[in-house]
């Protein structure tokens, strides 16, 4: 006696909600996993899970168990070589070469770490938890500028089109029922009296005959109900419904002269891609414009922006403006959420800085959603920040980190777009 | 006989489909009925290998309820399958009338039968009849109390939030072990009765809580009082009296500590009982299948195939091997049951001398008598031969910390044979393994404090991580608690308190 159950089709998520369980319960430790794992990341790979490591002593449950020492006797198989009364020397780390089904259990775990590797969704939400993209709420109404066609119910005037086939049938023959109704139990009732006059045994014909007419002209009104009318007819009704736009534009603004080596270019690179993510959870389609300059602006792709070799002076406006230009141009910030984000190492012809500070103030920060600077240097800050940090304090949408190492990127990705308090 | 070799293979290659599966089941049935396996109904179900690493991770409970820990293992599981550092199990069964089995789809046909024939009929039989499961589980009630247990620990969750059930849930399971009745029998109950009861005892458990509290001692029972011990004797279910006795805990975090009491009981005949279940499973599979092959049913490539994992499932590595971790329960069980059945059916003088009341009797009989009446502690002091002994060369060693060398106490010999037994067999014994720690006092009258008390055995020293474990006591009990250790001379130590 037997029956088989295919159960294959059944969701193979049963431990799901206790993942979600475990996670849960070690996300400080995870999120220091991931916060971590960020800085070693390779800086292309951006649609990835990420691979966890949690200390094993941790997550171990503990129970009450044996411990080392005291007498203790065992039976093992494949005696090559004892006989009874031999003595052997004891052996390191456990007693006499595996510890059967007792205690093998309890330091099975061992003080190795507990390594797993989480969803690229479980990573994004860790990484940013607690960020936000800054200045969203105040915008959300001109945001206002897309309409989507969206299905609205059904109404009785359209286009052929639109006809809603089930919807109509079922009018017309709700229509059909609610006209013949009475007429047919009229129509019953004479054809039972038609019987009874028919069954006597000398029908009476002036009767019969004013049935009959009657009868007649009932099927005949019967059957004039349409079978469908433009009364019943249901059109499938649309809406154009405004949608918030979802497009943005990210540019990424950079130093490549020759003061700028591989190494800052690098911690640069791991910035923007941070963005780049943080953005794209917000957005459904970001895109990228690079530009690079030293003292002439370049629009450029993803390659050459960050390993070509350039050298010379640097003046940062060229590609300020250039940004502006490109902004009149294509990106029309009534469509588009714009954000900067800028690196440098600081250097700038001196004459220049107060130019960059002007442009931003007039061209740039009114039209963006966040402008973030970002200085790769250990050295003290120069023309440029002093500018910037004059700037900061007018505009609520731009912002200023310095970076020393790469350790720093995510920390000061982190302070950036931290939750404000409300 | 002469029609049977008529008989036409089932099927030949590997693949498998619903209606092979049936008529091979179909086939094996008819062959287990002939050996007297006494089955619940089956129900077979079909998975795949990440359903199964699902069905791993909850232990064998088909309906369990939400823990972090469950997440933990099936991280791992699935760790270790992704990496190939493990083959998943072939097959799950789930002592349950009717048996739940679980069939993996990437199975081959032979595979599938082999599966059937160990679980269904193998496993299901000992699952019926033993008399461990027989007294302490109930295999019609447990699905609809597993159903029961997870309803009412999502429902607390919504009640009283998610860390809280957790920390009350990770507190039991550190002392799931300590939650099993070794010497009452407990009662059989149904659903319905179980919902209506805990209603009732939620109530009543309350009441029965605070009366004992209540109890304020007068000056004039002092001295009476001193006599008084409770709990009167000591106990070793520490969660049966977490559950009655605790003073703080709310009704329906007694009812978590019972549901967690409940499936450690359910579980604990499974802990003692590896040897054999899994032996006479084992030998069930080989013996069926081959009767198979000598009806023609199957083929050759088919019994090959049987033979090849067969092998690979009762390889017993030898003491120096890297793959060593100790006695495989498959290989020893087997091994025990195709040995009683060779007593029975061709004794040698050996064997008419250590087993003289069954040498030469009824086989079939004789390993039914075997497979239910015994655990695995009884049955290997009472069935393993002097011959298995030889097989797996198998050898004592005492490791006495006092000393400074391992001590070699019997080998395969006519002099070794009893003490190998009585060691092995001591080796199964679950309270050997187990530290044994019991409920010694609960100070009712003062402080209110709990006094747990383990006793060695042999000397061996509890594992340092019992510090932790007092913690989760602490949190249940709600007062001070406090561990001694009793040694053989009879003196007491404090080995620990929480809080500290």
């Amino acid at each position: 006696m037997a029956h088989f159950i295919d159960r294959r089709l059944n969701g193979k998520n049963k431990s799901a909600v206790n993942r979600q369980r475990f996670i849960r319960r070690y996300k400080q430790q995870i999120k220091q996993a991931v916060s971590d794992a960020i800085s070693k990341r390779s800086v292309t790979d951006i649609n990835n899970g990420e691979k966890v490591s949690i200390p094993g002593k941790d997550i171990t449950e503990p129970f009450f168990h044996q411990g080392q020492g005291g007498h203790r006797e065992r039976v093992h198989p494949g005696n090559d070589q004892f006989s009874p009364g031999d003595k052997i020397k004891r052996p390191q780390g456990g007693q006499g070469g595996g510890s059967g089904q007792g205690d093998a259990s309890a330091d099975g775990e061992g003080e190795d770490d507990f390594v797993f590797s989480i969803s690229k969704d479980e990573y994004l939400d860790l990484l940013f938890e607690d960020l936000e993209l800054p200045n969203l709420k105040k915008n959300q109404l001109d945001k206002l500028v897309q309409y989507k066609n969206v299905r609205a119910g059904f109404r009785s005037e359209g286009v052929p089109t639109n006809i809603d086939i089930v919807r109509s049938l079922q009018g017309s023959l709700a229509r059909r029922v609610a006209m013949t109704a009475g007429k047919k139990r009229e129509l019953h009732e004479l054809e039972a009296k038609l019987a009874l006059v028919e069954a006597e045994p000398v029908p009476d014909q002036h009767q019969l005959m004013a049935l009959r007419e009657q009868i007649e002209l009932l099927v005949k009104r019967i059957g004039a109900v349409p079978f469908i009318d433009s009364f019943d007819l249901r059109f499938r009704n649309f809406q154009k419904r405004p949608e918030p736009t979802s497009k943005a534009v990210m540019f990424c603004l950079m130093d490549v002269s020759g003061s700028m080596d591989q190494a800052t270019k690098d911690m640069a690179k791991r910035f923007y891609i941070l963005l780049y993510m943080f953005l794209s959870r917000s957005y459904k389609n970001v895109e990228v414009v690079y530009i690079r300059h030293h003292t002439q602006a370049k629009e450029v792709d993803e390659q050459e922006f960050f390993y070509s070799q350039e050298t010379g002076g640097t003046i940062v406006s060229s590609a300020l403006k250039m940004m502006a230009d490109i902004v009149k141009d294509r990106y029309d910030p009534a469509q588009w959420n714009i954000y900067a984000a800028q690196a440098s190492d600081g250097d700038n012809w001196a004459d220049d800085s107060p130019q960059c500070a002007d442009l931003l103030a007039q061209q740039i920060l009114p039209f963006v959603r966040y402008y973030a600077y970002i200085e790769i240097t250990p050295r003290p800050h120069q023309s440029l920040w002093l500018e910037y940090e004059k700037l900061q304090q007018s505009f609520d949408n731009f912002a200023i980190q310095p970076i020393r190492q790469v350790a720093d990127i995510y920390p000061v990705f982190r302070e950036l777009f931290k939750k404000q308090a409300a | 006989m002469s029609s049977a070799k008529q008989k036409q293979p089932l099927s030949d290659g590997p693949d498998w489909s619903f209606e092979l599966l049936g008529l091979y089941q179909t086939e094996i049935e008819r062959v287990a009925k002939l050996y007297k396996l006494d089955t619940y109904p089956n129900q077979i179900e079909v998975i795949t290998a990440e359903q199964m690493m699902d069905a791993y991770s909850s232990v064998g409970m088909p309906i369990g309820y939400n823990h972090w820990s469950y997440g933990k293992k099936f991280i791992q599981t699935e760790q270790n399958y992704k990496r190939g550092f493990m083959g998943l199990a072939y097959e799950i069964v789930i002592n349950s009338n009717p048996c739940i089995a679980y069939l993996m789809e990437e199975n081959t046909m032979t595979m599938q039968a082999l599966v059937m024939a160990h679980a269904c009929y193998g496993h299901n039989s000992f699952f019926k009849n033993n008399y461990l499961f027989r007294t302490w589980t109930d295999a019609s009630s447990i699905i609809d109390y597993l159903v029961f247990a997870k309803q009412y620990l999502s429902h607390c969750e919504e009640k009283y939030g998610i860390s809280e059930v957790e920390d009350m849930l990770d507190s039991c399971h550190a002392l799931m072990n300590y939650g099993v009745d070794r010497y009452k029998r407990p009662q059989k109950i149904s659903m319905d009765e179980e919902q209506k009861r805990q209603k009732d005892r939620e109530a009543y458990l309350q009441s029965q809580v605070n009366q004992l509290w209540k109890t304020i001692p007068n000056k004039g029972d002092l001295s009476a009082e001193h006599e008084y011990r409770f709990p009167s004797e000591p106990q070793e279910n520490i969660l049966y009296f977490i559950e009655k006795n605790a003073p703080l805990l709310k009704p329906w975090q007694r009812e978590v500590v019972r549901i967690v009491r409940k499936i450690s009981q359910y579980f604990y005949p499974q802990k003692q009982t590896q040897v054999m279940n899994e032996g006479w499973a084992t030998f069930w599979h080989y013996t069926i299948l081959q009767h198979l092959y000598q009806e023609n049913l199957v083929t050759d490539k088919f019994i090959l195939e049987v033979l090849h994992n067969h092998t690979n499932v009762v390889f017993q590595p030898e003491y120096h091997s890297k793959y060593y971790s100790g006695i495989n329960p498959y290989a020893l069980g087997y091994a025990m049951f195709t040995d009683l059945r060779r007593i029975c059916e061709h004794p040698t003088e050996e064997d008419k001398e250590w087993f003289p009341d069954i040498a030469g009797s009824d086989w079939l009989e004789t390993l039914h008598f075997a497979m239910q009446n015994f655990k695995d502690e009884s049955f290997i002091s009472q069935y393993l031969s002097p011959k298995v002994i030889r097989d797996f060369h198998l050898f004592a060693i005492t490791d006495d910390d006092k000393e400074s060398t391992l001590e070699v106490a019997a080998i395969h010999n006519a002099e070794g044979y009893q003490q190998i037994r009585q060691t092995l067999s001591a080796q199964y014994n679950l309270s050997t393994i187990e530290p044994n720690i019991q409920v010694y006092s609960a100070d009712i009258t003062g402080d209110r404090s709990l006094t747990l008390r383990f006793i060695p055995n042999k000397r061996i020293p509890l594992a340092d991580n019992f510090q932790q474990v007092l913690k989760h006591v602490h949190r249940l009990w709600g007062f001070n608690v406090q561990l001694e250790q009793q040694n053989e001379d009879g003196s007491v130590k404090l080995l620990g308190s929480c809080p500290v």
